[in-house]
């Protein structure tokens, strides 16, 4: 492992990687937090796992584009259930989640230890991924140009569509999250949006599955974006910094990985989790640590208006 | 590989404790999540499930010892612990619950991961085996495992029957449990620590990804049958434990064949089928139920519009041609021709050619149901003060529904009036 400590091309593939898993799911997330719907991020995470064991039976994992599909729809199916059995049946919701996705990934490791000798995957994959194998499997074109990493242009091509799909549906995104009702008055769908912001959580799901794993993703879906959320209230700004924060997760967990000899991916989930406590102990705002100031403040203030 | 008889009978030595350590196990789950999910929390318990692996990876580190009491104990601190951070961010901060659950759960579960891999990367010898904790491993259950096992069922079992009447008031009604003075954070913390004690023991059986089922999956389930948490008890104990049973068979009996997710998937099914069949709280039964009322509702407006057309030349037992009650109210015609043949079946009505009439008994039916009608305006109009244009679409609804006891209610409040808000007759 000494020779990862030199910051050499595969380090800056995987940094990278990590930096497209965390951009698009700490986009993705923002959303997800403010419409009070991180579990049901969790829910997808775990739920994508038997359409991806079967679309890898069906298909060969050499033809990503169908697996990718196949797979993503099973993530937005869950969601589906996941509604249908809190409406038609009035079960609560957090009750459906937890049996719907639990069902779904128990299926899904079945599969897995079925078909161990079909599928390449294996149950720790599963959770944590292999991150440190990405630099390996390479695209190679038909005339024998290497065009690096494989997994880097899935992830690449996910986290674009994310960021246009942000960028053009901004406003739709916006009014849905915040006010649904002036939303439906001006003609916006939120169901239409709802599926739109599901459909690319389980795309970055599915296309983070072979580097972090299904579980790790719920990190980088929940964790900067809640770090964000306690330094701003500005959309905009939470955006940014929610990608930013994933960002510097990735690429101080990547180190922390290599000093602790541990997995990357779990490092970089970790890390996360550091910024979000730094945030939530110092943040100006809202953090714990200035409660006592801000109170005095807003105790001043209140006698300013008296006088 | 053996038969089922074998296997059941508990004959084999190898399954024996198998069977009997995944069933404890299942209990405890089944018990704490039932109160769980009454109180909405299931999903913190999928947290802690997660959470517990940070304290197995440590208390090997410190210990370096496989035994499965002090990886347990590390497994209960840190499962502990993210109740406690929960706790922490949703009252400290804007976050909101299902985040904080989220934060919780992955920031724990990567640190085990974190920490697995520093294990499995090192010289430590006897350090395999670790990883079960993470999909489980029924299959390595042994005879000091189930005594272990076996204790904290008695526990959980002895401090639910302890203190089940603050559980049962703390878990259906909380803001009254508060009111009437009960220490509800303590018993709060009773029930945070038998949870936490059911997961890590129970991650021995699913995993820690798949523990969050054996909580909720079965208490769903269980509700879907019962008003009565004492038979919801019972009933997630026994589906549950007919999850286990049948998840270690199918791992006995079939090569390659993982316990815990089949255990996970044969409750499941159970779930979907209480929610799918269940009397009463079902999908089917609710449908039939709604299919019924829809079926009276209309059988109902048909006696009526031969009441109005009646009221309307003052003879109610004419015959009338289903042109007549199509042109006081309307109907599609199919519905109508079903319905009017439906309450000549009830000998509500009679049928000469292709004219219809009411009989005496439909006459008093019609009445019956156009009084309700009329009191239930009236009674809008003079108590609630809404306008007479108002209130017919309401009464509209409700005369269907209303019960003999309040319709006497009615007349008494009304002292049996003679007219209704819009000046019709209102007969008794």
């Amino acid at each position: 492992m000494e020779n990862m400590l030199q910051f050499d091309i595969d380090a800056f593939w995987i940094i990278l990687t990590g930096t497209l898993v965390a951009v698009s799911a700490s986009l993705l997330g923002v959303f997800l937090i403010l419409r009070k719907m991180s579990m049901i991020g969790d829910a997808i995470s775990h739920a994508v796992l038997p359409g991806i064991v079967i679309a890898f039976l069906l298909t060969n994992s050499s033809s990503q584009i169908p697996m990718i599909i196949g797979a993503s729809l099973v993530g937005v199916l869950a969601t589906f259930l996941i509604e249908s059995l809190h409406r038609k049946s009035k079960l609560q919701t957090d009750a459906s989640i937890g049996i719907i996705f639990t069902f779904l990934f128990a299926v899904g490791i079945i599969l897995v230890s079925q078909y161990t000798g079909q599928v390449d995957l294996d149950q720790e994959c599963v959770l944590y991924g292999e991150i440190a194998f990405v630099p390996l499997d390479r695209w190679v074109t038909a005339s024998g140009i290497d065009l690096g990493p494989r997994n880097i242009w899935t992830l690449g091509a996910c986290c674009l569509a994310i960021i246009a799909t942000i960028i053009i549906g901004y406003k739709g995104l916006y009014l849905t999250t915040f006010d649904q009702t002036f939303a439906a008055s001006l003609g916006i769908s939120t169901v239409a949006w709802h599926y739109t912001l599901m459909t690319g959580v389980s795309l970055t799901t599915v296309v983070s599955f072979e580097s972090v794993g299904a579980i790790l993703v719920v990190a980088f879906l929940i964790v900067p974006a809640s770090t964000a959320y306690l330094l701003t209230d500005d959309l905009k700004i939470m955006l940014i910094l929610a990608a930013l924060i994933g960002f510097l997760s990735v690429l101080s967990g990547y180190y922390v990985a290599v000093y602790l000899d541990a997995s990357i991916a779990a490092c970089m989930a970790l890390m996360s989790g550091v910024f979000f406590a730094i945030a939530f102990l110092f943040s100006p705002g809202y953090g714990i640590a200035f409660k006592g100031r801000r109170a005095k403040m807003g105790l001043q203030k209140d006698y300013s208006q008296q006088l | 590989m053996g038969t089922f008889i074998d296997f059941i009978s508990l004959s084999d030595p190898t399954s024996r404790y198998v069977i009997i350590g995944i069933i404890l196990l299942t209990i405890n789950a089944s018990l704490v999540g039932s109160f769980a999910f009454l109180r909405k929390k299931s999903l913190i318990g999928d947290a802690v499930a997660h959470s517990v692996l940070p304290g197995i990876c440590l208390a090997f580190l410190l210990f370096q010892t496989k035994n499965l009491f002090i990886l347990l104990g590390g497994a209960a601190i840190t499962g502990w612990l993210s109740i406690l951070s929960i706790d922490l961010i949703t009252a400290h901060s804007r976050i909101k619950a299902d985040a904080a659950i989220g934060i919780a759960l992955s920031v724990f579960f990567a640190l085990g991961i974190v920490l697995l891999t520093i294990i499995q990367n090192s010289a430590i010898a006897s350090q395999s085996g670790l990883d079960h904790f993470l999909f489980g491993k029924a299959a390595s259950i042994t005879r000091d495992d189930v005594r272990y096992f076996a204790i904290v069922t008695l526990i959980i079992t002895a401090v639910i029957i302890i203190f089940y009447k603050p559980f049962k008031l703390i878990s259906f009604n909380q803001d009254f449990a508060v009111s009437i003075g009960l220490p509800v954070r303590f018993y709060e913390f009773i029930l945070s620590i038998i949870t936490v004690m059911s997961i890590a023991v129970g991650i021995q059986a699913v995993g820690v990804v798949l523990m969050a089922a054996l909580l909720i999956t079965p208490a769903a389930a269980a509700r879907y049958w019962t008003n009565d948490l004492r038979i919801m008890l019972i009933l997630a104990v026994v589906v549950s434990a007919i999850g286990g049973v049948g998840g270690a068979y199918i791992s006995y009996s079939a090569t390659n064949m993982p316990t815990g997710p089949w255990i996970i998937v044969i409750i499941s099914c159970i779930a979907f089928l209480s929610f799918a069949f269940a009397p009463n709280r079902g999908i089917v039964s609710k449908m039939w139920i709604q299919y019924q009322n829809r079926k009276q509702i209309l059988l109902e407006n048909i006696l009526k519009a031969f009441y109005h057309v009646g009221e309307k030349d003052n003879s109610f037992l004419e015959m009338r041609k289903p042109e007549d009650i199509l042109n006081r109210r309307e109907f599609s015609f199919s519905k109508l021709s079903e319905g009017l043949n439906k309450l000549k079946r009830k000998g509500l009505l009679e049928k000469q050619n292709n004219e219809w009439k009411l009989s005496s008994e439909g006459l008093s039916e019609a009445k019956r149901i156009i009084r309700l009608h009329r009191l239930w305006e009236l009674y809008l109009t003079q108590y609630l003060n809404i306008a007479e244009d108002h209130v017919h679409d309401d009464a509209e609804a409700i005369e269907h529904v209303l019960t003999p006891e309040i319709e006497a209610q009615l007349e008494k409040l009304l002292d049996f009036p003679s007219t209704d808000p819009h000046g019709k007759e209102i007969i008794y």
